[in-house]
C-alpha cells in the first residue's frame, strides 16, 4: 500500500501541452505511472508523445477514466484550472504551481473541503510512491521503496532527507511534498492522519519550516491520534523574522512560527527533532534497528 | 508588499473608508506648503515600514506651516528602526474622543479572513491582547461567503459599543474594510487608531496594509506604490536579475537550490559556528547564468568571506552545476574561497569535475555539515 498515488492513479495533466507539463508528464510515464490523458484549452485532438489531449478535464475524465490530475497551469490561471479538476470529480488533485494569490486559494481550499478531494500543493514538488507511482517533479532515482512516509514543505529538502534515508537502506511508502505556500490543499495532518491507517507505513518523518502553525498542531495530532512512530526535521532557526525565505509561506510575523517554537512543540509532544537533514534519517534508521 | 500609511490611506479612501486629509511631502518646504494648503494645525508624520514611530519622535504636531516646516526638517532623513525616513504624511489635526482599533488579516491557521476589534485602540494590539483578551472581539469570515452584516454586528456589540450611530458607522466601516482586503489581495488592513471624533465622526487615523506580491500582477496601480529605497541595495540587484536574495548580518555567503535546503543550509553553518550573509536560492535549477548572477550578487557584499554553494541535484544533474559554476568562474573573478556540496544525482561527477579545474579556490565537500564547517574555517 502507500498513500495518495499507486498503481491505481490514472493521470491527466493540465498544461500537458506545455514545457514543464509535457516535460515532467513523460518522465511521470516513464516511471510507471499510468498517464492517460492531457487537458489544454484549444488543443483538444492533439497528443503528446501518444497521450492524448482534450479540451477540458471533464472530457478527459469521461473518455478516459482519469481520477487524478497533475497541474501544471500557470499561476494566474492555475486557480481556474483547480477548480475545473474538482468539479470534474477527480479524487486526487496534485498542484506544482508557484504564485497563486493568496485569496484565491483561501475559496479553493474551502472549496476543495466541501468535496470527495483530495488537494496537495500548490507550489509543492508532488507527490511519488516509489515502485508504483510517481506524479509531480520530484526525481525518482533518489528514492527506494520502503516502510518510511515522509511529508514535507520543501523540495530539495525532502530530495536531500530522502536520499540520506536511502543511504542507509531505508525506502519510503510514499513521499509528499505539501507546498510551500501559506495556504495549501493538504496539510500535515491530513497526510499524518492517512500514513497513520497505512498498512505499510511503520515509521513517518516530517520537515517543516518557518511560518504559520501547522507544525505546531501536527504535533498534538500525533501526540493524541498516531500509534506509528514520528521524527521530524525543522529548516529556519537562522531566519530573521518579516522575511520571506523564498517560499510565500516561510516567513516570521511577529514572534510566531519560529523554528525554535516548532521545535519546542513537537519535542513537548514527544516527536524527536534531528538537528541536520543527516541527523533526523540517523535517528530513524536507529528505530529501524531496535 | 508593505505599503506606507499614506498609500494604504489611498486605498481605503477607495472603498469608502473615512481618512483624514493631508498631503505627502519630501522635503521641509514641501511639508510647509502642505500646512499651508490644509490650514490650522498639522501632524507631521515619518512614512515608514515599521512601528513605533511615535516613540521614535517621528510623529510631531505643529500648528503653523512653519513649525511643519521645523518638524520635517527634524524628521526627514531620521533613522527609526533602520528605516530611513524619505517621505513624510502631513494631515490636518483630529480632535479624538475615543481610540479604537480594527484589524482585518489573513489568519493561516483557520485559513480564513480575521477580523480584530476592540475599545482599547491606539495602543500595540499584542499589548492588549496579553494583558486584556476579553476586550478584544475575534471574528472570521468565511471565504466563500463573504462579508455579511451580521458580522459587523458582531463586533460591535462584542465590543461594547453603547451608541446606535456609532454602531452603525462602525459596522458599514467593516463592510468596506472587508472589501478593501479582497478587492487589493491584502493580507492585513490595521487601522490603529480608528477614531471617533469631538463630532461623532469615525476616522481612519493610520493604515498598515500589506499585499499579497503573488497577486501584484492585478493591481498595476499598487505594484506602482513600491518603493525599491526600501529594498537593500544587494536584495534589489538580485531581483533584478529574478534570483531569490535575503541579506543577513554574518560573514558565510550561501546559496543553493529549494528554498528549504537553503534554510537548513543556513542552519547548519551556524551549527558549525559561522553565520550566514544572506540567503539564496537558485530555484530548481542549476544553469550557468542564475550560478553567474547569484555569485556576481553574493560576493559582491563586502562582509562576505567564504561563500557556501549547496546543491542537491534532482531533475538538475550535479554535473550540469559544475559545469555551470565552472564557467561562471571562467566569466567572472571571485576573490572569496568557494565550498561545494554536491548530493543527489550525478553528484561524484559533479565533484570530479570541480577538482579536475583545479582551482585553488574551490573546494569541494563530501557533506552537509563537513562543508559548512571548512565554509567557517575560510572565513576566519
Amino acid at each position: 500500500m502507500a498513500i495518495i498515488v499507486d498503481k491505481s492513479t490514472r493521470l491527466v495533466v493540465q498544461n500537458l501541452t506545455g514545457r514543464e507539463g509535457s516535460f515532467h508528464a513523460l518522465r511521470n510515464r516513464a516511471y510507471g505511472t499510468q498517464v492517460v490523458a492531457g487537458a489544454a484549452p484549444g488543443h483538444g485532438g492533439e497528443d503528446v508523445e501518444g497521450i492524448p489531449v482534450f479540451n477540458t478535464v471533464r472530457e478527459a475524465v469521461a473518455e478516459t477514466g482519469a481520477n487524478a490530475a497533475a497541474t501544471f497551469v500557470p499561476a494566474r490561471f492555475a486557480a481556474d484550472a483547480l477548480y475545473e479538476a474538482i468539479d470534474a470529480g477527480l479524487e486526487t488533485i496534485v498542484c506544482i504551481t508557484e504564485g497563486i494569490p493568496v485569496h484565491e486559494m483561501l475559496r479553493l481550499h474551502r472549496y476543495a473541503r466541501t468535496h470527495e478531494v483530495t488537494l496537495i500543493g500548490p507550489n509543492c514538488p508532488g507527490v511519488i510512491s516509489p515502485g508504483k507511482a510517481n506524479v509531480g517533479i520530484i526525481p525518482a532515482e533518489i528514492f527506494a521503496q520502503g516502510s518510511v512516509g515522509l511529508v514535507s514543505r520543501s523540495g530539495t529538502l525532502t530530495y536531500q532527507i530522502g536520499y540520506e534515508l536511502a543511504q542507509l537502506g531505508l525506502g519510503n511508502t510514499t513521499v509528499i511534498g505539501i507546498g510551500g505556500d501559506a495556504i495549501v490543499g493538504s496539510s500535515f495532518i491530513d497526510i499524518l492522519g492517512r500514513f497513520e491507517i497505512d498498512p505499510e507505513t511503520e515509521i513517518v518523518v516530517m520537515v517543516g519550516e518557518i511560518g504559520g502553525d501547522e507544525e505546531e498542531k501536527a504535533a498534538r495530532f500525533v501526540a493524541e491520534q498516531m500509534t506509528k512512530p514520528v521524527f521530524a526535521y525543522i529548516a529556519g532557526f537562522t531566519a530573521p523574522p518579516g522575511k520571506t525565505m523564498g517560499h510565500a509561506g516561510a516567513i516570521i510575523s511577529g514572534s510566531s512560527g519560529t523554528a525554535q517554537a516548532k521545535k519546542e512543540a513537537l519535542e513537548a509532544c514527544g516527536i524527536e527533532v534531528g538537528t541536520t537533514p543527516t541527523e533526523v534519517a540517523q535517528l530513524v534508521y536507529e528505530r529501524t534497528r531496535r | 508588499m508593505d505599503l506606507y500609511e499614506y498609500q494604504g490611506k489611498e486605498l481605503f479612501r477607495r472603498y469608502g473608508l473615512p481618512t483624514g486629509e493631508g498631503c505627502l511631502a519630501r522635503t521641509p518646504a514641501e511639508a510647509r506648503a502642505a500646512a499651508e494648503e490644509l490650514g490650522g494645525s498639522v501632524v507631521v508624520k515619518a512614512q515608514v515600514l515599521t512601528g513605533g514611530r511615535g516613540k521614535a519622535g517621528g510623529v510631531k504636531v505643529a500648528t503653523s506651516p512653519p513649525e511643519a516646516e521645523t518638524h520635517a526638517a527634524a524628521i526627514l532623513g531620521m533613522d527609526i528602526k533602520r528605516h530611513t525616513v524619505r517621505r513624510l504624511w502631513v494631515e490636518r489635526t483630529t480632535e479624538i474622543a475615543r481610540e479604537y482599533y480594527l484589524s482585518l488579516t489573513l489568519d493561516r491557521g483557520a485559513k480564513k479572513p480575521l477580523f480584530m476589534f476592540t475599545t482599547e485602540g491606539g495602543v500595540e494590539i499584542e499589548e492588549v491582547a496579553a494583558r486584556n483578551p476579553e476586550v478584544l472581539v475575534r471574528l472570521h469570515v468565511d471565504p466563500l461567503e463573504g462579508f455579511h452584516p451580521w458580522h459587523g454586528r458582531a463586533l460591535t456589540f462584542g465590543a461594547g459599543i453603547a451608541d446606535a450611530a456609532e454602531r452603525r458607522q462602525i459596522e458599514r466601516l467593516c463592510a468596506q474594510l472587508y472589501d478593501a482586503f479582497t478587492g487589493c489581495d491584502a493580507t492585513l488592513c490595521e487601522i490603529n487608531p480608528l477614531v471617533v471624533t469631538a463630532a461623532g465622526e469615525l476616522l481612519a487615523l493610520d493604515a498598515k496594509v500589506s499585499i499579497d506580491d503573488n497577486a501584484l500582477y492585478r493591481h498595476e496601480d499598487i505594484a506602482a506604490m513600491h518603493d525599491p529605497e526600501t529594498v537593500p541595495v544587494e536584495e534589489r540587484a538580485a531581483r533584478e536579475k529574478g534570483v531569490t536574495y535575503v541579506k543577513l548580518d554574518g560573514e558565510i555567503g550561501i546559496l543553493g537550490n529549494g528554498a528549504g535546503l537553503v534554510m537548513s543550509t543556513l542552519d547548519l553553518v551556524a551549527i558549525a559556528g559561522g553565520r550566514p550573509a544572506n540567503f539564496c536560492d537558485l530555484g530548481g535549477g542549476g544553469g550557468a547564468q542564475g550560478v553567474v548572477d547569484a555569485l556576481e550578487v553574493i560576493s559582491a557584499d563586502p562582509q562576505v568571506r567564504a561563500i557556501f554553494f549547496n546543491v542537491f541535484g534532482g531533475i538538475t544533474r550535479c554535473d550540469e552545476v559544475a559545469r555551470g559554476i565552472l564557467q561562471a568562474l571562467g566569466q567572472i573573478t571571485i576573490a572569496q574561497p568557494i565550498v561545494v556540496r554536491f548530493d543527489g544525482t550525478n553528484a561524484e561527477e559533479g565533484r570530479l569535475l570541480l577538482a579536475e579545474a583545479g582551482l585553488p579556490n574551490l573546494h569541494a565537500e563530501p557533506t552537509m555539515l563537513e562543508a559548512a564547517k571548512r565554509a567557517v574555517e575560510l572565513a576566519r
